[in-house]
């Protein structure tokens, strides 16, 4: 065992000295895995940022709200089975809470309509496209993750009373008022003034595709009253334990059928959508976006240790005879293979370590220049390179130190 | 009884280090079978100076090969320190090699990035001595063969002389059974051979056994006993007249 360990030491040495003084190629072959490394480290912030932003994404459907819509959130076949279902009215919400509050330990708290359409928002002569503008209740908050910048949510009264007010998210309020509060201003949506009491703190955009942060939420009636056309309606049902996911939605599939009188042999008219579901739609899709990266990436490491390989193979033919010398001097098969193995690991790590460094540096960079682009560098990514490095080294070391490890000594002593 | 022995220099008596019989050893160049020995039998004691002479093709280099536990005979029996080599495996001939014999080498074969004193420890490292001891006993060893001064020089700062005295250190540091030296001066000039054939002498004064591989009668004359290869086989086998005279001298 005493011997294993000296063994390994002078391993060790032996590869720092060679390394040394073979500079020039050692810095080359490593530069083979340090592109390695950069690539799959790179590649594996990409990942974990895409992940987190994915998250943070789905995060906005909050994990305790079921979704009733004419849609289900998956890619379907059959689209026209779906095309031709009944709109879902915002109207259902009372029927919904009625049961809820009628049903004893009932899994689920509240239900709240919903119900949006596109719209230009205005405030002198700034102008906003494209804002989805939502009709709710003043419930809404409830069944929503975001946070106030400023001001506050409706009250139960304007809800009920149809208010002009309205909360406008922070792209808007960014877009129409660059310097000052848009508290108590009144913005024009419609040509109809609506005054601004809260301002929604930055959500980001639902997977890079758009801002969740070009918004204006007002109460129901009132919106009722101004955007019927073409507006689309939800209703949003919240959890009282998110636990209890399937029992809720049972219930709430159970409360849909008696609202939409739909006889017991008759199928859904209606989907009952959650974040878990669309989720595991998307999983897959983000997974082999993560597969097919590394595995380019991964390639590129492939050629570095490829040059690592074909380096301790010089390495063994140059110093045929210090193997042989070794072997008469007591070395054992095994001392030899781990010789050369500790040597390509060594390599391999060095080139680990620069690549890591390097990568690091870039993840800074273009963390401080694109600050949307989504990179995460974590400390388990540090681990995971260093593993990889040293499994390059070894996997790439193996058959020249096993080579070397069988080489005759009476062979190895007389080659020149 | 042994100690005795030693004290009289009767080596030819004394315990038997190798006992070799009837070794032979066949190899496959190409389409040809070599036979490079053809059935060898020999028997060394302790604190015997043995030369092994012959020409290129004798079967010199193959006998030194078993001798030194690089290789194993194909027939024949090979018993070292009572052990049969002839049928160990790969890591007990290595482990033999390592504690047993000390080799010297023409082209010297030290490490070329190491200092003597490292180049010396190889040995006990791979005998698995911790680094204090391993120091020591490498420091005590080049002291031995007069390079106390040159322990932290790399190869290429010393002399051939130098070097292969190095070499001598790093074959006696583990205090081996045999110390095999393979034309331990075809390397180097004859005023500098001379000085390590008198290195090789004082060894052998201190009691160790040494085997000489060499082609060259005027170092074969070093040995006390010398043994002619010819075609794979042992021609001649004899103890020089220097040794009778040494042994009328301590006698007497």
């Amino acid at each position: 065992m005493r011997r294993f360990v000296y063994e390994i030491s002078e391993s060790w040495k032996i590869a720092a000295a060679q390394m040394r003084s073979n500079m020039m190629r050692s810095t080359l072959t490593a530069l083979g895995v340090i592109i390695g490394i950069v690539a799959v480290t790179l590649m594996g912030t990409a990942i974990s940022g895409i992940s987190i932003g994915f998250d943070k994404s789905m995060a906005i459907f909050g994990d305790d709200v079921l979704y009733v819509g004419q849609w289900p959130w998956k890619q379907v076949d059959d689209w026209w089975n779906y095309r031709d279902r009944k709109k879902i009215k915002t109207e259902y919400a009372e029927p919904i809470n009625r049961m809820i509050v009628a049903t004893p330990k009932s899994n689920l708290t509240v239900a709240v309509p919903t119900s949006s359409v596109y719209r230009s928002v205005k405030y002198g002569n700034g102008e906003v496209n494209n804002v989805l503008v939502r009709g709710t209740v003043s419930d809404y908050v409830i069944t929503s993750t975001f946070d106030f910048k400023e001001g506050r949510f409706f009250n139960e009264l304007e809800s009920r009373g149809g208010a002009n007010v309205c909360v406008v998210g922070y792209d808007v309020a960014n877009a129409l008022f660059p310097s000052a509060s848009p508290l108590d201003k009144s913005v024009l949506i419609n040509g109809q003034p609506f005054k601004v009491i809260g301002v929604i703190s930055r959500q980001g955009t639902f997977l890079g595709l758009f801002s969740l942060d070009s918004i204006v939420v007002m109460p129901l009636p009132a919106f009722q009253k101004y955007f019927t056309a073409k507006s689309e309606a939800d209703i949003l049902v919240k959890v009282k334990d998110k636990t209890k996911l399937a029992e809720a939605k049972d219930e709430l599939v159970g409360i849909m059928r008696r609202v939409r009188g739909l006889s017991p042999e008759k199928k859904e008219d209606f989907s009952i959508n959650e974040q878990q579901a669309l989720k595991s739609t998307l999983d897959p899709i983000k997974n082999s976006i993560a597969i097919a990266g590394l595995f380019i990436t991964g390639l590129s490491l492939f050629v570095g240790a490829i040059g690592i390989m074909n380096i301790t193979f010089v390495s063994v033919k140059e110093r045929t005879k210090e193997i042989g010398t070794r072997k008469a001097l007591g070395a054992r098969r095994r001392t030899i293979l781990l010789q050369f193995l500790i040597e390509s690991t060594a390599l391999c790590l060095l080139g680990g370590f620069i690549g890591l460094t390097l990568a690091f540096l870039m993840c800074f960079l273009i963390g401080v220049g694109f600050p949307s682009f989504p990179v995460h560098f974590s400390t388990d990514l540090v681990l995971v390179s260093m593993i990889v490095s040293v499994l390059t080294g070894l996997i790439a070391g193996f058959a020249p130190a096993w080579t070397a490890s069988r080489l005759d000594p009476v062979a190895a002593l007389r080659y020149e | 009884m042994e100690t005795l022995d030693e004290s009289l220099n009767i080596r030819p008596h004394g315990r038997s280090v190798i006992e070799i019989q009837d070794i032979t050893k066949r190899y496959v160049m190409g389409e040809e079978i070599v036979h490079a020995l053809r059935g060898v039998s020999l028997r060394i004691h302790r604190n015997e100076y043995i030369a092994i002479m012959g020409p290129s093709g004798s079967g010199k280099s193959t006998l030194m090969n078993m001798l030194g536990c690089l290789d194993t005979p194909t027939s024949g029996r090979y018993e070292f320190n009572g052990k049969n080599v002839a049928e160990m495996d790969d890591n007990e001939l290595a482990e033999i090699r390592n504690r047993e014999i000390g080799f010297v080498f023409q082209t010297f074969n030290l490490l070329p990035r190491s200092t003597s004193l490292r180049n010396v420890e190889l040995p006990l490292i791979y005998a698995g001595i911790n680094p204090e001891k391993r120091e020591e006993m490498a420091a005590h060893a080049l002291q031995e063969v007069g390079l106390a001064d040159r322990m932290n020089h790399k190869p290429n700062e010393l002399s051939g002389g130098q070097r292969q005295r190095v070499a001598i250190a790093r074959a006696l540091v583990n205090n081996p059974s045999i110390i095999l030296a393979d034309e331990p001066t075809g390397n180097l000039d004859s005023k500098t051979g001379g000085e390590i054939m008198a290195v090789m002498e004082t060894l052998y004064q201190r009691g160790h056994t040494i085997i000489l591989v060499t082609h060259e009668a005027d170092i074969a004359r070093h040995a006390r006993r010398t043994v002619h290869l010819r075609d794979g086989l042992i021609e001649s086998d004899d103890y020089l007249p220097l040794m009778e005279s040494e042994f009328a001298i301590s006698s007497s």
